[in-house]
């Protein structure tokens, strides 16, 4: 899932099946494959779409979909999330399940990895079950070589009887074959004779039972012997998936419910029950692409993953391993702190530079004040702060992420932290989610359909706002560069400030555990279910691509929804600065509403204020702050860092007022987009309430005992 | 039954195993089946996490991890 508006944005939610064709001749191609395939890479290379790709499982959760032009036609490319199998056992089984069956593709593309194809044809042989209009990619052929893997396409295509072509998606090989392919099998050009794959006598015989009373309903809307397999293995979500797009009942007509009960008797003589039934369907498939491998790959070297192995060893081992993620962490953060401190004071200096040269335009003008003081210092000075304090640590921060997804070191993340999850009765792909809701908590919150359990996925949507996103993040690190490393910025200071992040990430990790543990015990009862992680290969990343992909896809994505929601916050901060009620302006007569229960929880009437002003977006939290103390202060020229600092000491700010402020902004309600988001996602107001009030109240508690603790025992 | 016969959890990393039986149900049988876990299929254990559970395994040609719940009812004979 990557961090986009299409990802972020309403039209991700819409997993609807309906495609819109701009022509009559567009063709729809379903581009299906295994998690971690390169399928999101091969979609950006023909579509230019920068879906957001990343060496973990999991990152397509909903469809994405995207154009590109080959020849004389124009092809729409849907991507579905990666799946093992279509047999709907997850929510993103079902969604690429339901495309392939009822999104009536013109062809569907099955992107496969070459190191380790005989697992991935599982998905083909069942997709070719459905449909025959089918072009095989087997991708990753470079690392195949590299490993000494070395694949018979010819062969491949031949024992599958559909076109298959080779492709090295990253650098782009290929994919114009792969488009050539495409073309030929949506234009009829060629018709695909697939590969059937035959069960042994007695399900055959069932088969040959049910299929025609189908065939007889359904004509040829489906494949009648794929439907015939599903409904003897008792597929129930395939029969509501039919209800539900081809308003179909299959099991009101008569006919069919008769030829079911007889093949299910044919089946149950033969001693085959119903476990049995599909271990024998899954074997037999198994064991199908077990032999096409035998015949179309050749290992030169067996021993290809020792690397691999090698570098597992030390990253998850009992000793290094979560030392090794925490100074990992750490390692980011103060590359992060320590590079965006001088960036910040250029870009603060040069834009109020600006501001003085537009004071200057005004004057110049002759506006009257209000006008001047509404835009200048109102919007154009909030989105000033906007930029230069977000956009150096956002410039730093996500390459380094980015890179550390690319490599594929996530996963690793989620198979040293499963057992803590286990422990606290979740699912231990929660990781994978909070690792996207360092992106975006709403994004994290889509990402949680990776988890199949509902009550499992519930712990991780309500959890998921303690990993601080895109917009929290910079909060951070701006409160610390601010207070903490601006005064003096000696490598020591930036030590400190690197170890406080830290551990208000680790802490952030830790009330995940602690909650969730609670919601097993209390409201969302439960005991851990299955769980399943792949860990894939890891693989070099591609710097140049990283930077690009992370300045332009996140960094400057988080900038524009920023900026859009800080001009107007910054003009109603102004305003309120400048109405006047009484002795005090509106600004400071709220902040008094608020204080004295911000003084409790060692925040001040101003910065609670500015954690509501910034519902709508989190990133505007510290400009908020900033704008309402120059409002009610003096101090009307900042241009660096140290100035900052002495505007918040002189309104009060001491080392516990960051550290609240800090842990309030990891601890609070979600953003509107990520309330908005709980709501469609569990369809329930009620557990949108519940991810409301469990951050809230747990972020309120925690500060109330640090502020009363640090103050009763004198350390302040 | 033949005495070889242990749970997956119990085989030692770095050993290699055949898949003889499953013994889970429902969902979580399937997703073993979706691994290619069938009767004969080849595992090697590789790596346990920090914690000692979940353990990584190498299964055709890629490495899952299980927790030791879902391993416990993988029945596998040592080679």
């Amino acid at each position: 899932m990557g961090l986009t508006s299409q990802s972020t944005g309403i039209g991700v939610l819409d997993s609807e099946l309906k495609i819109e064709r701009s022509r009559v001749d567009d063709k729809v191609i379903a581009l299906a494959g295994n998690p971690n395939v390169g399928k999101s890479t091969v979609f950006n290379s023909l579509t230019g779409l920068n879906q957001h790709t990343g060496n973990w499982p999991g990152k397509t959760v909903t469809n994405a979909q995207g154009k590109y032009k080959h020849k004389d036609k124009s092809f729409i490319m849907v991507d579905l999330p990666g799946t093992y199998s279509l047999m709907a056992n997850s929510v993103e089984e079902g969604v690429a399940r339901d495309f392939i069956c009822f999104g009536n593709p013109d062809a569907t593309v099955i992107v496969t990895d070459a190191t380790c194809l005989e697992r991935n044809l599982n998905l083909v042989l069942q997709t070719l079950e459905i449909t025959s209009n089918v072009v095989v990619c087997v991708n990753l052929l470079d690392e195949a070589k590299r490993k000494k893997i070395s694949i018979n396409l010819e062969e491949l295509s031949n024992q599958l009887g559909v076109p298959v072509i080779g492709t090295s998606a990253r650098s782009g090989r290929g994919l114009d074959a792969l488009m050539d392919a495409v073309y030929e099998v949506t234009n009829q050009e060629t018709a695909n004779l697939p590969l059937q794959i035959a069960y042994d006598d007695t399900i055959e015989e069932a088969i040959r039972i049910l299929e025609p009373a189908i065939q007889e309903q359904l004509k040829d809307k489906l494949n009648s012997r794929w439907i015939a397999i599903k409904l003897l293995d008792g597929d129930e979500t395939l029969l509501e998936a039919i209800q539900k797009y081809l308003d179909y009942n299959l099991t009101s007509d008569e006919n069919i419910l008769q030829k079911i009960s007889e093949a299910k008797e044919k089946i149950c003589i033969a001693g085959i029950d119903h476990n049995m039934l599909r271990d024998k369907i899954v074997s037999h498939m198994v064991s199908i692409a077990e032999t096409i491998c035998s015949k179309s790959i050749t290992f030169k070297n067996e021993k290809y993953n020792q690397t691999d192995r090698k570098i597992d060893a030390i990253v998850t081992s009992r000793i290094f391993g979560i030392p090794l993620m925490i100074g990992l962490l750490g390692v980011v953060f103060w590359l992060t702190i320590t590079g965006a401190n001088y960036p910040s004071e250029i870009i603060a200096k040069f834009l109020f530079w600006i501001e003085d040269q537009l004071t200057v335009f005004f004057t110049w003008l002759g506006t009257p004040s209000w006008v001047h003081g509404a835009l200048v210092m109102g919007v154009y000075r909030t989105l000033a702060w906007v930029v230069s304090v977000m956009l150096p640590p956002m410039a730093i921060f996500f390459p380094l992420f980015t890179l550390l997804e690319d490599l594929g070191y996530l996963p690793r993340v989620a198979f040293n932290l499963d057992n803590f999850f286990k422990k606290s009765c979740a699912h231990g792909k929660q990781a994978l989610t909070m690792c996207m809701g360092f992106g975006c908590n709403a994004a994290g919150i889509i990402g949680c359909r990776i988890i199949d359990s509902p009550r499992e996925r519930l712990i991780a949507m309500i959890t998921n706002n303690f990993v601080p996103c895109n917009g929290r993040f910079p909060t951070l690190i701006a409160i610390i560069t601010m207070f903490f490393a601006g005064a003096v910025a000696s490598p020591f200071q930036s030590l400190i400030s690197t170890l406080l992040l830290t551990g208000v990430i680790v802490y952030g990790v830790f009330m995940t555990l602690i909650i969730s543990k609670i919601l097993s015990k209390t409201i969302l009862k439960g005991l851990p279910s299955s769980f399943t992680l792949e860990l894939p290969p890891y693989r070099k990343p591609q710097i140049a691509r990283v930077i690009v992909r992370s300045v332009f896809d996140r960094t400057l994505f988080v900038l524009g929804r920023a900026i859009s929601v800080a001009a107007p916050a910054g003009l109603i901060i102004w305003i309120m600065a400048n109405i006047h009620i009484g002795d005090l302006s509106l600004l400071s007569h709220c902040a008094g509403f608020l204080n004295p229960f911000a003084k409790l929880i060692g925040l001040d009437g101003y910065i609670l204020m500015a954690f509501i002003l910034g519902f709508p977006a989190n990133e505007i939290v510290v400009p908020i702050i900033i704008m309402s103390y120059m409002a009610t202060g003096n101090i009307m020229e900042l241009n660096s860092l140290d100035k900052l600092r002495e505007l918040l000491v002189s309104h009060g700010w001491t080392w516990l007022t960051a550290v609240c402020t800090m842990l309030f902004s990891l601890m609070h309600w979600p953003c509107g987009t990520t309330c908005w988001t709980i709501k469609k996602e569990s369809q329930s107001w009620k557990w949108t309430i519940v991810s409301f009030l469990i951050p809230t109240i747990t972020g309120i508690v925690t500060c109330f005992f640090i502020a009363n603790t640090v103050r009763l025992t004198g350390l302040i | 039954m033949n005495e070889n016969i242990i749970p997956l959890n119990y085989l030692p990393l770095g050993k290699k195993a055949k898949v003889t039986a499953l013994i889970s149900e429902g969902t979580i049988r399937r997703r073993m089946l979706d691994l290619g876990l069938t009767n004969g299929t080849e595992i090697e254990a590789l790596q346990r996490s920090p914690s000692g559970d979940p353990i990584a395994y190498h299964i055709r040609g890629a490495v899952i991890a299980l927790r030791s719940e879902e391993a416990s009812k993988i029945m596998v004979v040592a080679i």
